[in-house]
């Protein structure tokens, strides 16, 4: 329904993760340099997407230095000893293809579309940017005044969005998942060209990335142009493993109002920390994927949109969130956008409301059988896309999965009982790990004046 | 099957790069079917589902005076209850089958995306043929689905990008349902009744509007059939159509005061038709000065001066009107020297055109990137739909690369003349700029009642969605 699609779209960004497809069964190998590979092969359509993701990210960043890691993403599209600024997009451009690179906590990557035929050229250019990138001071420069015009546009002019990095910021009291992607401005100011450098030499190294490529194409030729052209890469040494400071014990809950003169539409987020997707333990974030689905899916069907839209009348709209793909702790959210005349405390009691009613109640058979059907059917969609089952393999394998978790997943998903549900269910609202936190139009002003939209989840996205 | 050809020609342009001419092969299918429907389809077994997509000409331009949103909120009550079922009941329905119905409203048009499994494939149509023709547009639904539009109107009217686009519309097409958005106002959503909804459905829900393809795992026969079984008993004939709209702003500035750090521009002329034979040189010339990555624009206002992080133009041409749109934001120090850089690169096009150089590019990138669109049953279904709104047949996919590779530097800058005017260039600026001068103006989400409105060029909500990017040019 594209009225509550939109209302979403104000508030999340993507859909709940259980479309877990196994559209192409991977072909994978290693490289002697540490290099991972991975081939997703679809044949519909002369068609490939390169991808290549580094197993580093915002939340793998220097103190201090916030932002380095999506000003750096930008940085790779200038030069390096083969290519000029700029050259590599032009490149792109020129075989009818389409490049773009984004920037999570825990990876960044850069991905063409392309002509199959036109991926040897693809693969020569990200094997060349890996080691050689070149970048002058002016470049450097004009790079960081685009990404500070980045940051106005996706959150500076954006409430929803600055509401967003004071809720993380809150959740994650030692976690640098606290730290915003796009990095704070002040530090984002201050960051040089040294700064970037010092970050590509240590991180971007062949043992330290995983190529995937998409599409129209046999693996023992995307094996023999990796090899070409990726193989003699350097490793860089002693990488050491990715541990980020930790949480403590999170023992008080949060709670925050975000006032902006240019919200209109107050909304509800609560935020709970939450396990993510481990090796070889899957089985409780599959059952909070499947809480979430059922919490939040579709405001029609869906435990809160019934209660609370339907039955209660006191919200426009009601979701729930979780995000199983992190490498460390994540988080499992409630959102709730109230009627007009419903107050703030009156939409926190009915919301907690519903939750104690959901626990007391337990699940319907009936609708837990929905939620797997279609759930087998989002992998019968999903291989329709072959680019977005590359870009979830590639969140997936950036985040600490191997290729057996993300195989295991659906299984697990399909495995996963009501019961474990309900079990995650009491695990998940402790409210000692909450951050309940209110978006809110300007007190003085009353009126709204401002946008409610919520950057995607990858705020870092860049378009190169 | 979806068969795209690709014949790659070596280019001497660089030393790295070959310059690909793709020909786009889709084997597409026109069927009549036995109840005189026409469909496209491209069959692809490959996967069990099929994608569907529907469309009615003739959208929110068809909102009745006073009534601004009927056809919107309409679109939104499609599948909140039906036949026996009300919205949750027919919500559990579509679950229980694991098929996707999306409904959607745009100014020149209505449309509807259907997604369904082979192996439930008559049930999902069922239930899809039950929301069209037994809609129950029940009070409870409508009033919810109301305050969802409302919420939305209001967070558009502190919105500067949509305030930025509205105001252009609004200025632009005074009196043209195109002059406001087609969400309505808080006071005529406010007034809009389960009769309306009705009443709506059955003036652009109608045979005469409709246009249908299919991909998938899916046959002939079969999707006659389905075709037939979904649309039958559908009224014949639609409202009238409304008249062309009068572009009737003239060049300069216009600011609306906001209280944010980064401002946002809106700026443009009226632009050319999708039926004008040198479209598709009006296509290139624009993709060459800030339709691409590697546009003008791009590169003098992003990559030289850093005072934006991204911008670009657009060809809107419409059902009833024809813009040359484009869009940016930068922060408020910077929106002067950013608008000066615009403008002279906008009368740069008009004096002095583009070099063969960036047409040759423009071409090569164009022609190989065509055949890029066609990998996937629900982006050609798109496609095909879009096609046949716009009167392309089948054969463009074909033809379409021919045709981009017969532009000359002389028609393209002929174009570049036609279309780019320094003088008519409008600016609408949202924000608190410095260095801008311009007429002061104040956002007005609310207009007098009884105007009729049409938000058509919503930059958000682009005319890709309208027309798939392949049917425009």
């Amino acid at each position: 329904m594209r009225t509550l699609t939109r209302l979403a779209s104000l508030v999340l960004s993507a859909g709940l993760s259980l479309s877990a497809a196994q559209a192409a069964t991977p072909t994978t190998f290693t490289l002697e340099n540490g290099m991972e590979v991975v081939v997703l092969e679809d044949h519909r359509a002369p068609v490939v997407v390169n991808m290549v993701w580094y197993k580093v990210g915002a939340a793998d960043e220097p103190w201090g230095k916030s932002g380095i890691a999506h000003f750096l993403e930008h940085l790779m599209f200038k030069g390096t000893d083969d290519l000029a600024a700029g050259e590599l997009s032009a490149t792109v451009t020129q075989n009818g293809g389409s490049d773009n690179a984004f920037t999570s906590w825990d990876y960044t990557a850069y991905f063409q579309r392309v002509a199959a035929d036109r991926l040897p050229i693809m693969i020569e250019m990200e094997a060349d940017r890996m080691r050689d990138l070149q970048m002058s001071q002016e470049d450097v420069a004009t790079e960081r005044e685009v990404v500070l015009e980045e940051r106005n546009q996706r959150t500076d002019s954006d409430p929803g969005a600055l509401f967003s990095e004071q809720r993380s910021a809150a959740q994650y009291l030692n976690h640098p998942y606290g730290i915003p992607i796009i990095g704070w401005r002040h530090e984002v100011e201050a960051l040089s060209r040294d700064d970037a450098f010092d970050f590509y030499a240590k991180y971007y190294a062949p043992n330290n990335a995983i190529l995937i490529v998409a599409g129209d194409v046999r693996p023992e030729d995307v094996k023999a142009l990796a090899e070409e052209h990726f193989g003699p890469l350097a490793p860089t040494e002693g990488l050491a493993e990715r541990v980020r400071p930790s949480e403590p014990p999170q023992l008080s809950e949060r709670r925050l109002e975000f006032s902006d003169p240019r919200v209109s539409q107050p909304y509800l987020i609560r935020t709970y920390l939450a396990p993510e997707r481990n090796p070889g333990a899957q089985e409780t974030p599959a059952a909070l994927a499947l809480l979430a689905s059922l919490l939040g899916g579709e405001g029609a069907t869906s435990v809160l949109g019934s209660k609370l839209q339907f039955r209660d009348r006191v919200a426009i709209y009601a979701s729930a969130f979780y995000d199983d793909v992190a490498l460390d702790p994540s988080t499992f959210g409630l959102v709730m956008m109230p009627t007009p005349g419903t107050s703030q405390a009156e939409a926190e009691a009915a919301l907690d409301a519903a939750i104690a009613e959901f626990l007391a109640e337990g699940i319907n058979d009936e609708d837990f059988a929905r939620l797997k059907m279609q759930m087998r059917a989002a992998r019968i969609y999903e291989e329709d896309d072959i680019q977005s089952v590359a870009r979830r393999y590639g969140a997936e394998l950036t985040s600490g999965l191997t290729l057996a978790d993300v195989a295991a997943w659906p299984d697990i998903l399909d495995a996963t009982t009501a019961d474990q549900v309900m079990e995650a269910a009491r695990l998940i609202f402790d409210e000692r790990k909450a951050v309940n936190g209110w978006l809110l139009p300007d007190p003085e002003t009353g009126a709204a004046r401002g946008p409610i939209t919520l950057p995607s989840e990858v705020t870092g996205e860049a378009m190169q | 099957m979806i068969r795209v050809l690709m014949l790659v020609v070596a280019s001497a342009l660089s030393c790295v790069a070959f310059a690909p001419t793709a020909r786009a092969a889709v084997d597409i299918q026109t069927l009549k079917t036995p109840g005189g429907i026409n469909v496209w389809l491209v069959e692809e077994h490959s996967i069990p589902f099929t994608a569907l997509e529907i469309r009615f000409k003739g959208g929110a331009v068809l909102d009745r005076p006073g009534k601004r949103g009927e056809v919107n909120l309409m679109m939104a009550l499609i599948e909140e209850g039906a036949g026996d079922m009300d919205a949750q009941g027919f919500a559990k329905a579509r679950e229980a089958l694991a098929a996707s119905y999306k409904f959607d409203a745009y100014d020149d048009g209505v449309a509807i995306s259907a997604k369904f499994l082979t192996e439930n494939r008559t049930q999902a149509v069922d239930l899809l043929r039950t929301a069209l023709m037994e809609t129950r547009f029940d009070e409870d639904a409508v009033e919810r689905v109301k305050g969802q539009v409302q919420s939305i109107i209001a967070s558009e009217a502190t919105d500067p990008g949509d305030i930025a686009i509205q105001t252009f519309d609004r200025l632009a097409f005074a009196g043209h349902p195109y002059a406001t958005s087609l969400d309505g106002t808080p006071v005529s959503v406010e007034g809009l009744t389960r009769d309306d909804m009705f009443t709506t459905r059955d003036r652009i829900l109608t045979r005469d509007r409709l246009y249908v393809s299919a991909v998938g795992d899916i046959s002939a026969a079969e999707v006659s059939a389905l075709v037939d079984r979904l649309f039958a008993g559908l009224p014949e004939v639609g409202a009238p159509l409304p008249d062309h709209a009068t572009y009737q702003l003239a060049g300069g500035t216009t600011i609306v005061p906001f209280d944010t750090p980064q401002s946002i521009a809106v700026f443009g002329h009226e632009g050319i038709r999708r039926n004008d034979p040198d479209y598709v040189v009006a296509y290139i010339v624009n993709e060459i000065f800030g339709g691409g990555r590697e546009a003008r624009l791009m590169s003098e206002v992003r990559e030289k001066r850093g005072l934006t992080y991204g911008i670009g133009t657009y060809l809107l041409p419409s059902d009833y009107s024809e813009l040359i749109l484009g869009q940016f934001a930068s922060a408020n120090d910077k929106m002067g020297e950013a608008l000066a850089v615009v403008r002279q690169e906008w009368a740069e096009m008009a004096q002095t055109g583009i070099t063969q150089e960036e047409l040759d590019a423009a071409k090569t990138y164009l022609t190989g990137a065509y055949a890029l669109r066609f990998d996937g049953n629900a982006p050609i279904a798109k496609i095909m739909v879009g096609m046949q709104m716009i009167g392309l047949g089948p054969e463009y996919v074909q033809d379409r690369n021919a045709m981009v590779e017969a532009v000359t530097l002389e028609q393209a800058n002929a174009m570049a003349k036609r279309l780019y005017d320094p003088e008519a260039l409008h600016v609408v600026v949202v924000g608190d700029p410095l260095g801008v001068e311009g007429e002061e103006v104040t956002a007005t989400p609310d207009p007098a009642p009884g105007l009729q409105p049409l938000d058509q060029n919503d930059l958000t909500n682009p005319p890709t969605q309208t027309l798939p990017e392949s049917a425009t040019e």
